[in-house]
């Protein structure tokens, strides 16, 4: 079969951005994913406390203090977050240098404040089945934390290598910012269900 | 002494197409519709594949006829109207069905089954405390009455199915469930358990003995009384070797020091037609033969092997066998 | 399509042609040798792997099928003791399900999902090469296993309490479990690069009806993937807590529950079988379309069909649960969507028929195993209704006729239409064409075979036999059936062999193809058999939904990528527009160091919790050994 040229493809752009990356995609496949199993995981726990006669079983409601503490860092971290994607979108790379060093920082404040909230559940994870599933929920996000953390410290260094200036890091900070979004935004059903779900 | 089913009805006794429990008569039914209209729903599929492929063999272009297309899709979409309705009657007929399955009436004897890792614990709950009694694998029901299983999973998750009366239902630890089953024919019925249930789960069977109201009543007469004394000296020996031995740690036989509950009560194991959850006829020899090597016999299983001595397994064996 | 015209003599265009592939070659190439074959990221290379290993397995699964069909047939018989059944038959069903079944399907898409929309590799090919060593070493993991006598015991389902730290003693559950682990993560990479390939790479003008169905049937499957991996992850790793640290989710003693097993076990395993079976609903819709000379009858209502089966497939998991005692209401709920997913599977089966009977069909091979799979799979469908009902499935669930009817759907819906696909596609793979004749003794064998197999399995359900069970007693009349079964599973094996014969010695000396021997008209047959390393000299530019039917002298092409890097087209998600033209990741060896780093992690942690901290760290590392950039070409922008 003989070939007969239609279209020039020479002027595209040499990487996308946005949705024309297929990182972007690619990342959102994966929030996907882990959306689905923080869903099944939260299933789970309202699953035990139908089934539960009391609720928590044989403890009190978890402290509120260090949980709550988390959320606001976390929520007070969108800001910087977005602030970040938008200087990305933009390519300013000094811009973008800061923020990435403030969003590390902010990264790490709550896996700190995350070590107190294991002990305030007051229930150890082989107690009883209440202890068991409020400790993989925290477990499972204090992971994606971790994960997010370790993205954004590698990100971080390459931003000040000579690979830093290129629209594809940039594409990258962009999808790790949308990430920790992810991140933020799946504690708060997790948050309600282990601190307030407990007290009704 | 039994009617059983084995002699009227080409032999057996635990299939669902062979049935005598109200249950499964009306479940016979439900099925046969179902797999009838299934075939013709099969063979019309059949005959549609057939067709199209005779129709095109011959491997001239086909005319490009108008509306061809249009009429093709008139006929998928018939065919697919009439999948709809087929299926929305199998749906409303399955619960028709499923209704009942509840078998009507008022209960007339409750039975605690507990499933175990290989057979089945049996407690017959009487009205009051004194009626009460403990047997295992052999389930005695009075024909015509509706009775309630219990059904508690004790380790793992049993089923219990006597497909010649009713459908099965699982014992789920945790989770208490009931199966009411009546039986409209005298006869043993063999059921099994159907849900894995680890090593030993092909040997884990139950008969349920339908009987008259009469023989059922002297029967659970015969299993209140506590074991009767050894008649003669070799039984005698025979309990005290089951005394002195481990035996008496898992099993109980009422009316002596044996009071073990990790096996099955023993106290009329004479009197049941098989031993082992259903592996052997009960006999002294099978008796023999369990207990001189039960891992062999039903390997995994969770009675060891007691070493005894040959004298001490012909009076074990013989005083069980006595258990009548 | 890229060898010179020799009957006209060599022209300036042809010459121009040969720098331009042998330039994208010099970029695509995977270099020869151990290294390159180690560090490959080309999907065809791959998915050829990922074919040929899904394909051991199900030969060392169809060995344990043969074991107990020895054992079975005759009543207490001793071959096999009941603990080395046991293993068998979970090896079975796991090593089935989720080594070949799953794997095979995601395997085909890898490989031919780039070609048919037009790219030139597949979305994140080195993630690609990862989840390939995640895979292989998850199946090596059970079959080592079962060949120390470790092989998981509990039944491919593993229900708990079975599987539970009280009653699953020794490591064999943790096998099960942590097989798993390894075998959804690899297949949940393969549905995220399957998604974003077909969303963002199909070629410019394949707008989303010019989709052929095998790939939107892929792309159905991918979700499903996505969404119902998620609940076995969960399951399996909280089983592993359970057994490991102590946790109570299925602990009903302390707040667990028994059935939280199930409802997870089969929130994901009845997708599980859409996630075999769209795959192969989407080839049937493929290959009837040069057998039968016309394009597939009703495009818009296989691909409805299609999605409507994804959806309503997480609506049914409790039919799986009839009998453990949920509140009959509910019960009767799950019979109406277990019914209902009837109707989409009706939809295809009704436009493969009417395909057939407006066609011209050409009986070849391929379209012999059509055929097959349409007169199995409806039998197969059929008894799905009846289990469906909660009545009817109170006598049959946990018996034979269970054993029957998933057979007749995994291999007359699934296997059926793989074997036409190998048929099909072989060209493409190897360049050689598989034997007609051999290939037709196969068919008949493997047909007859199966049918005089599975069909009194039925039979024996009905008469009372249940599944999982290491023998029966001499007193059910069952040994009649039985034995009749066994001695046919020799014609279904004989049918395999012949198809393994095939398969081999085609390889090696089978005719040699054309570009398009069946002339059929979707991308991958537009392309060399087997295609270059870059797939496509020039990205094919598409105007209809049979691009090869439309315009069948000349394929309208796109120009302008460069060849001094692994370039390929972004377009838009529904229609196609090119966006960008972004590069393809490089071989590289870190997939294959990340895999060997995460196989160390997860076995460890069946042993100690603690490899889940310690072993992360060389994951890590390995994870950014992968994605630090190297200066290459591709890393411009």
């Amino acid at each position: 079969m003989r070939e007969r040229i239609v279209l020039d493809l020479g002027k595209l752009p040499l990487h996308g951005l946005g949705t024309a990356s297929v990182t972007w995609w690619g990342t959102l496949a994966f929030m996907l994913i882990e959306g689905t199993g923080f869903a099944l995981a939260i299933a789970v726990y309202l699953y035990l406390m139908s089934m539960a006669t009391a609720w928590p079983i044989n403890t009190q409601a978890p402290d509120l203090l260090p949980g709550t503490l988390v959320t606001l860092i976390l929520l007070a971290s969108l800001v910087p977050n977005v602030l970040l994607s938008r200087w990305a979108e933009q390519q300013d790379l000094g811009k973008v240098r800061i923020g990435i060093v403030i969003m590390s920082l902010l990264g790490t404040v709550p896996l700190i404040v995350r070590i107190f909230e294991f002990p305030a559940l007051k229930v150890s994870w082989d107690s009883n089945a209440y202890g068991s599933v409020v400790w993989t929920l925290l477990g499972l996000h204090t992971i994606h934390i971790i994960t997010d953390l370790v993205d954004t410290l590698v990100l971080a260094a390459l931003m000040f290598t000579r690979h830093g200036h290129s629209p594809r890091r940039f594409g990258d900070v962009q999808d790790n910012a949308m990430y920790w979004n992810f991140v933020v935004a799946t504690w708060l059903p997790i948050y309600g269900c282990i601190y307030w779900l407990a007290r009704l | 002494m039994l009617a059983t089913p084995l002699a009227g009805c080409g032999g057996n006794w635990q299939s669902a197409l062979d049935v005598y429990g109200t249950s499964a008569i009306s479940l016979k039914h439900l099925i046969i519709l179902i797999v009838a209209v299934c075939s013709a729903v099969w063979m019309l599929v059949m005959a549609a594949l057939i067709a199209a492929l005779w129709r095109g063999r011959d491997a001239r272009p086909a005319p490009a006829e108008p509306g061809r297309e249009r009429r093709l899709t008139i006929a998928v979409i018939g065919a697919v109207v009439a999948t709809v309705l087929i299926i929305s009657t199998f749906t409303i007929m399955s619960f028709i069905a499923t209704r009942a399955l509840t078998v009507a009436g008022q209960d007339d004897l409750t039975i605690r089954v507990r499933g175990l890792q290989w057979w089945w614990g049996l407690e017959y709950v009487g009205p009051d405390p004194s009626s009460r009694f403990e047997t295992a694998n052999e389930i005695h029901i009075p024909v015509g009455r509706n009775v309630r299983l219990k059904l508690e999973g004790v380790d793992v998750i049993h089923s219990v199915w006597v497909p010649s009366l009713a459908g099965k239902q699982d014992l789920v630890p945790g989770r208490p469930n009931e199966l009411t089953i009546r039986a409209e024919h005298a006869g043993v019925y063999r059921g099994q358990c159907a849900e894995f249930c680890g090593m030993q789960h092909a040997h884990m069977a139950l008969l349920v003995i339908a009987e008259t109201q009469d023989d059922f009543d002297q029967w659970a007469a015969a299993q209140r009384q506590a074991a009767a004394r050894p008649p003669d000296e070799e039984t005698a020996a025979g309990l005290q070797t089951f005394l002195a031995k481990p035996c008496a740690a898992c099993h109980t036989i009422r009316g002596t020091a044996a009071a073990g509950t990790s096996g099955p009560d023993l106290t009329h194991v004479g009197s049941r037609r098989t031993i082992a959850a259903g592996l052997f006829e009960t006999t002294r020899g099978s008796l023999a033969a369990w207990i001189a090597d039960p891992q062999t016999i039903k390997p995994g299983n969770n009675m060891p092997m007691v070493p005894l001595t040959p004298d001490e397994l012909r009076a074990v064996s013989a005083y069980l066998a006595s258990l009548k | 399509m890229n060898r010179p015209a020799t009957t006209t003599g060599m022209r300036d265009i042809d010459i121009a042609r040969t720098k331009l592939t042998g330039a994208l070659a010099e970029t695509w190439t995977t270099p020869s040798g151990f290294w390159g074959a180690l560090a490959t990221v080309d999907h065809k290379i791959i998915g050829r792997r990922y074919i040929f290993t899904a394909f051991v397995f199900l030969a060392l699964g169809g060995v344990l099928a043969a074991l107990m069909r020895i054992q079975l047939a005759q009543p207490e018989a001793r071959l096999l003791g009941p603990d080395r059944y046991n293993q068998i038959f979970t090896m079975h069903g796991a090593n089935m399900m989720f080594l070949f079944a799953v794997p095979v399907m995601e395997a085909v898409a890898v490989y031919l999902v780039p070609l048919m929309v037009g790219t030139r590799n597949i979305a994140f090919p080195r993630l690609n090469a990862f989840s390939y060593w995640i895979y292989l070493a998850g199946g090596m993991l059970l079959w080592t296993a079962f060949a120390l006598d470790m092989g998981p015991d509990v039944g491919w389902f593993a229900y708990v309490p079975l599987s539970g730290p009280q009653y699953g003693a020794g490591k064999r559950a943790d096998i099960w479990a942590q097989m798993i682990t390894f075998t959804e993560l690899s297949a949940l990479a393969v549905a995220v690069e399957l998604v974003v390939t077909i969303f963002k790479q199909r070629a410019p003008g394949m707008t989303l009806d010019r989709i052929p169905v095998f790939v939107w049937a892929m792309l159905v499957t991918s979700f499903l993937v996505i969404m119902a991996m998620p609940a076995i992850m969960i399951a399996s790793t909280s089983l592993i807590l359970d057994r490991l640290v102590g946790t109570h989710f299925y602990n009903p003693a302390e707040g667990g529950d028994v059935l939280l097993w199930q409802h997870l076990f089969w929130f994901f395993g009845h997708p599980e079988v859409y996630i075999i079976f769209l795959p192969a609903a989407g080839m049937v819709s493929t290959m009837i379309e040069p057998f039968a000379r016309r394009p597939a009858f009703g495009y818009l209502g296989l691909v409805m069909a299609l999605i409507a089966t994804g959806i309503l497939s997480f609506g049914l998991w409790v039919h799986h649960m009839f009998v453990a005692g949920l509140p009959r209401l509910g019960d009767s709920f799950f019979t109406a969507s277990s019914m209902a997913i009837a109707i989409p599977a009706g939809i295809q089966i009704f436009c493969w028929i009417a395909t057939l009977w407006d066609g011209r069909p050409v009986f070849k091979t391929p379209l012999l195993f059509i055929i097959g799979f349409i007169v199995t799979f409806v039998i197969g469908g059929l008894t799905g209704v009846m289990v469906a009902s909660v009545p009817f499935d109170t006598q049959v669930h946990d018996t034979y006729f269970v054993v029957a009817h998933f057979h007749y759907v995994l291999i007359g819906g699934a296997v059926f239409p793989l074997l036409g696909t190998i048929h099909y596609w072989f060209p493409k793979l190897t360049g050689r064409m598989m034997s007609e004749t051999l290939g037709r003794w196969s068919f008949w064998l493997i047909f007859i075979g199966f049918n005089a197999t599975f069909f009194p399995m039925h039979i024996l359900g009905l008469e009372g036999m249940p599944r999982r069970i290491y023998t029966y007693q001499p007193d059910l009349p069952w040994h009649g059936l039985n034995l009749f079964i066994s001695l046919s599973a020799v014609i279904l094996i004989a049918g395999f062999l012949l198809f393994f014969v095939n398969v081999i010695r085609s390889a090696r000396s089978g005719e040699v193809a054309p570009d398009n021997p069946w002339d059929a008209p979707t991308l991958e047959w537009a392309t060399t058999s087997p295609p270059p390393s870059y797939n496509f000299a020039m990205i094919p530019v598409v105007g209809s939904l049979h691009p090869l039917w439309s315009e069948r002298d000349t394929l309208p092409v796109a120009d302008g990528l460069r060849t001094d890097r692994r370039e390929l087209i972004v377009t838009t998600l529904a229609t196609a527009e090119p966006q960008a033209r972004d590069a393809s990741p490089q071989n590289s060896i870190w997939p294959l160091w990340a895999a060997i780093a995460t196989t160390i992690m997860l076995i460890w942690s069946i042993f100690s919790p603690w490899a889940v901290v310690w072993g992360s760290i060389p994951v890590a590392v390995a994870l950014i050994g992968w994605f630090w950039p190297k200066g290459t070409p591709e890393d411009e922008s």
